[in-house]
């Protein structure tokens, strides 16, 4: 029972892994190491991180070298695997989970000399950054078109844990949908794991069953999409492109892109300009990327969600402007407010309209 | 020409000894020969999955911090298993102990110090023998196979980690990431300054040597093993099967709650959802590695840690791939309990 | 009446899989044995299931790979304890650390593949009515179940052999004594429950989500491990526990779903656990024969001989 983002394995036989022995002789190049959840080979969390890994390599390939971990646990496992990378001479160590927390944080008290990026947390250091993406931008193009495809008007989620990012998640999509139909509500059954495919199944059987007809997914496997591929509804990927799984059903995808982020990381580490930095990208940045979208979009929907992508690349566009009202209609944002970051990073309820049990 | 297997009289000391060793140098030869055909440079996983964690002296405190809680549960349930009592709970009990810990540690707000650890860790225990007490009850009142109920009890006590720490435990400022607070810097044990060896790994090295002396040197040890080998005997000799089952099982609990309450205030510092990462069940494996002796657990526990941390060392120096690692080492463990047989028998020419 | 019956479409998907890995597992502990590597076993029967409807685009094929495959990987579980008399306990926990390995190793090549459904072999006209797909909607996987839950309710009451098996697990020395090979029998029956529990997690990678992924059963084994003994090791109890189960699960999703939030999840996801000490108590302070546990269950068969 781990927080684990364990996501899907994909990709016929992962490219043969080069031989990653720590050759003592490359003293020229910079050491850049990745702690990373899941299996590289997973098309998901740890997939678009060992992308943005793959994309350090391709630009800085004749600075840098990397290494990398995969499948450490969220345990004590994770300092060794942390203090493993230091030892083996990574100048800069990207912690790629939220539970690598405090277990980055006590390590880098260690390697005051190593630089630390850790990812979806909030304790830094002198040489510990904090890093995150900005998934609920994406999550509100796809409410968009949700709010627009819907016949019923009931709007399926498909969460993991109350954490501020898949709250933020629901909200966007909620509100997002709203936008398009007023009287759109939001069912939300939370499963407690990242990764489980017979309850996301079931899950998404019983939203379909309390009349959902699209239904979006914050937890990690294909498993929602398939069952709406066979009731012929739709739904949409999570952290890649997932057609291959549903090519009726999936109407599009929020990917994960980190590159853009690790390059510039990493060249600051060449150049030697690093600093601690709480960095929260988003669309703008191309963190956040949208899949090409599925025949079955209607020109005018995918007008409406191309809006919104180009709203939130030029900065005319948030999804958290006011009035927003909660559960029990109290108003929490004033009209023409914007939510504040600092306020999104600790949010804990959900808008009008979501249904849920907690 | 056939074989047949031949009892032996006195189980042989020296198999006791060479089966395990045996299991593992043929484990290693296997992986080479695997490794390599998977692509991988052999030698250089098979070095660094048994080798480096015990040769490189950085490497130390990941083993012994690993070893730790898995010698402190083997302990507790060897003493269960001579007697014929086979707790498999110790995950559930492991989990409860810490949450106990912990719990105690939230009711001293910031408060610290030696006394405020000395209760929480025996909160741990007293958690960790109270939630091995349901299965005791049930077989000495009941007749219930603690085997399957101390089972069952491991997956409540999952969901009651998850209620607490999602829900009323959950740490204030933690962003409503289901986990507790970190402990105050009063709270946590002792540890050597610059690694993470802390004072549970004493402990976890002081221990055999209490258990040796329980079970062979004190009445309750005689007891234990004379009602394992023969309850006729126990009852002609006036020992108490059930109180023997209801001793042996909070033994059991209680030494898996201090693991867990060493792990929280020496290593973890704070209760999430990854914190059950299957230590109670490894244990059972290292109990039986061991042969049920203290000090064979403390050896076996050892040698678990260092596959263990070798196994994720040898994933970044030369990319294993993580479910080989598994394989690996279950195939370690179908080795050594396989050879097991011939400590009590022998292979002789059938006649 | 569309909603009743979409609900119990959910449940007999949540309940098929551990209903056939817990009449393996019944078999297996009816003879005596205590197998705890159920979730390993069913995870690779999910992976040789799938594997084998990659290559055969037969999911018939692909449900007797699953079979083979428990099967076989439960062999190793049975020399071990049966030939080598090692402990059942650290076998079956060694065998599923062996099966999730073996089955993620396997899983490599065939992650990110898809198969057709293993759905309904009914006419559409019966599999897609709103009414008769309560009937004919479902995988063969499904009747397979409950049809094996009878076959083997008979087999282990009204036939010879499963009342050798019975013998074997109650009394091995007796049923030995009068020249029953006890090893055999629990050979055929650890392979039984290994094919079993293989076809169950075949209906995950085949059925419910036709695809591959790691770790896909997520605990399905551990759960019907609980079934078999909160159904005191009896057929029919067995499938009203398997369904008892499955309607706790969807109580859980439908209770979320629909807004209600009066227990916490933790209550829902603890309580197939929780009721089956509550059940095991009940059972065997009532000591009704035949309702508690094998007499030799999880003990090595040692003839003096």
């Amino acid at each position: 029972m781990t927080i684990s983002r364990r996501n899907l394995l994909k990709g016929a036989a992962a490219a043969p892994l080069a031989s990653m022995a720590l050759p003592a002789f490359a003293q020229d190049k910079i050491k850049i190491g990745f702690i990373f959840l899941g299996p590289v080979g997973d098309y998901g969390w740890t997939w678009a991180h060992n992308k943005g890994r793959e994309a350090v390599e391709a630009a800085l390939g004749d600075k840098v070298e990397t290494i990398y971990t995969e499948n450490v646990a969220e345990d004590a496992s994770a300092e060794a695997a942390i203090r493993d990378l230091c030892n083996a001479g990574c100048k800069l160590v990207f912690t790629t989970s939220y539970g690598y927390m405090d277990q980055t944080i006590k390590v880098a008290a260690e390697f005051p000399d190593v630089k630390f990026e850790h990812c979806t947390g909030f304790k830094r250091a002198d040489n510990v950054s904090t890093y995150n993406s900005k998934f609920h931008e994406g999550r509100a193009v796809l409410g968009t078109i949700a709010g627009k495809m819907s016949k019923s008007g009931t709007l399926g989620y498909l969460g993991s844990f109350k954490v501020p990012e898949v709250v933020l998640g629901v909200n966007a999509f909620a509100l997002a949908a709203q936008k398009q139909n007023p009287a759109a509500t939001v069912k939300l059954v939370m499963i407690d794991s990242w990764f489980d495919p017979p309850k996301e199944a079931a899950a998404t059987e019983t939203l379909v069953n309390l009349g959902c007809d699209v239904v979006t997914t914050h937890t990690d496997s294909p498993a929602a999409l398939q069952i709406l591929e066979q009731k012929g509804l739709f739904g949409f990927g999570q952290g890649a492109d997932m057609s291959t799984f549903a090519p009726t059903a999936h109407l599009t995808a929020i990917e994960d892109i980190w590159g853009p982020y690790y390059v510039a990381r990493a060249q600051a580490i060449v150049d030697g300009t690093w600093a601690s930095a709480d960095t929260w990208d988003g669309m703008k940045e191309g963190t956040v990327v949208i899949s090409p979208y599925n025949a079955a979009i209607p020109a005018d929907v995918a007008a409406l969600a191309d809006g919104v992508q180009a709203g939130y690349k030029d900065g005319t566009y948030d999804i958290f402007t006011g009035p927003i009202f909660d559960q029990d209609g109290v108003e929490r944002v004033k009209a023409g407010e914007v939510m504040a970051l600092a306020d999104l990073a600790v949010i804990d309820w959900f808008v009008k309209g979501v249904e849920s049990a907690s | 020409m056939r074989y047949k297997l031949e009892k032996r009289r006195e189980p042989s000391m020296a198999m006791l000894v060479i089966t395990p060793v045996a299991s593992v140098i043929v484990t290693m030869l296997v992986g080479i020969l695997a490794f390599d055909a998977l692509g991988v440079d052999g030698w250089a996983a098979v070095r660094d999955i048994f080798l480096t964690p015990l040769l490189a002296s950085h490497k130390w405190q990941d083993v012994a911090v690993k070893a730790a809680p898995l010698v402190i549960i083997a302990l507790g349930l060897s003493v269960g298993n001579r007697a014929q009592v086979w707790n498999i709970g110790a995950e559930g009990q492991y989990v409860i102990g810490a949450l106990a810990a912990a719990g105690v540690g939230l009711a001293f707000g910031q408060a610290g110090g030696f006394f405020v650890i000395l209760a929480m860790i025996a909160a741990g225990c007293l958690g960790g023998a109270l939630w091995a007490l349901i299965p005791a009850v049930l077989r000495t009142r009941f007749s219930v196979n603690e085997v399957l109920s101390s089972l069952m009890l491991t997956y409540v006590s999952l969901q009651v980690l998850g209620y607490l720490v999602g829900g009323p435990w959950k740490d204030p400022n933690g962003r409503n990431f289901p986990a507790t607070a970190p402990l105050p810097e009063g709270q946590m044990l002792p540890a050597l300054d610059g690694s993470t060896i802390h004072l549970g790994i004493v402990v976890a090295l002081i221990l055999p040597f209490a258990f040796w002396l329980l079970m062979s040197r004190s009445t309750f040890g005689y007891q234990v093993r004379v009602v394992g080998s023969s309850p006729h005997a126990a009852r002609h000799g006036g020992f108490d099967a059930k109180q023997t089952i209801w001793a042996t099982m909070l033994i059991g609990g209680a030494m898996a709650g201090l693991a867990g309450s060493l792990e929280l205030t020496g290593a973890l510092h704070k209760v999430d959802l990854g914190f059950a990462s299957g230590y109670g069940f490894t244990a059972i494996i290292v109990a039986f590695l061991g042969r049920l002796n203290p000090f064979g657990c403390l050896l076996a526990g050892i040698v678990l840690a260092v596959t263990s941390v070798g196994g994720q060392l040898a994933k970044t120096t030369v990319h294993i791939p993580d479910s080989t690692a598994g394989i690996f080492q279950a195939m370690m463990l179908f080795l050594i309990l396989a050879s097991d047989i011939l400590i009590r028998y022998r292979i002789a020419k059938r006649a | 009446m569309d909603f009743t019956i979409a609900a119990i479409i959910t449940i007999v998907g949540l309940t098929t899989p551990i209903l056939l890995a817990g009449l393996g597992e019944l078999v297996v502990e009816k003879s005596g044995v205590l197998n705890l590597g159920v979730e390993g076993l069913m995870l690779v029967g999910a992976i040789s299931g799938f594997g084998v409807t990659v290559f055969t685009f037969n999911p018939w094929a692909g449900v007797l790979g699953a079979a083979v495959g428990g099967a076989l990987a439960s062999l190793i579980f049975a020399v071990l304890v049966l030939q080598l008399n090692s402990n059942q306990v650290a076998t079956g926990l060694a065998l599923t650390i062996f099966g999730t390995g073996v089955s993620s190793l396997i899983g490599v090549n065939f992650t990110g593949r898809i198969v057709a459904p293993f759905g309904s072999i009914f006419p559409d006209a019966l599999a897609r009515d709103p009414f008769w797909k309560l009937f004919f909607g479902y995988s063969p996987i499904v009747y397979f179940a409950i049809i094996m839950v009878f076959v083997v309710g008979w087999f282990l009451k009204r036939t010879r052999a499963g009342l050798i098996l019975r013998a074997v697990g109650e009394n091995d020395l007796s049923a030995h004594s009068i020249g029953y090979s006890v090893i055999r029998v629990r050979y055929m029956a650890i392979a039984f429950g290994g094919a079993m529990a293989g076809i169950g997690g075949a209906y995950f990678s085949l059925v419910i989500t036709p695809m591959w992924a790691e770790k896909m059963t997520a605990g399905r084994g551990w759960i019907a491990l609980a079934l078999v003994v909160f159904a005191g090791w009896r057929t029919g109890r067995l499938l009203a526990g398997a369904y008892f189960f499955g309607i706790l699960m969807a109580l859980e999703l439908y209770a979320k779903a629909a807004g209600f939030s009066f227990l916490p999840s933790q209550f829902w996801a603890a309580m197939p656990y929780a009721m089956t000490v509550v059940a095991l108590a009940i059972i065997s302070s009532r000591g009704t024969a035949g309702a508690s546990a094998p007499a030799c269950l999880g003990k090595p068969f040692t003839p003096s001989t």
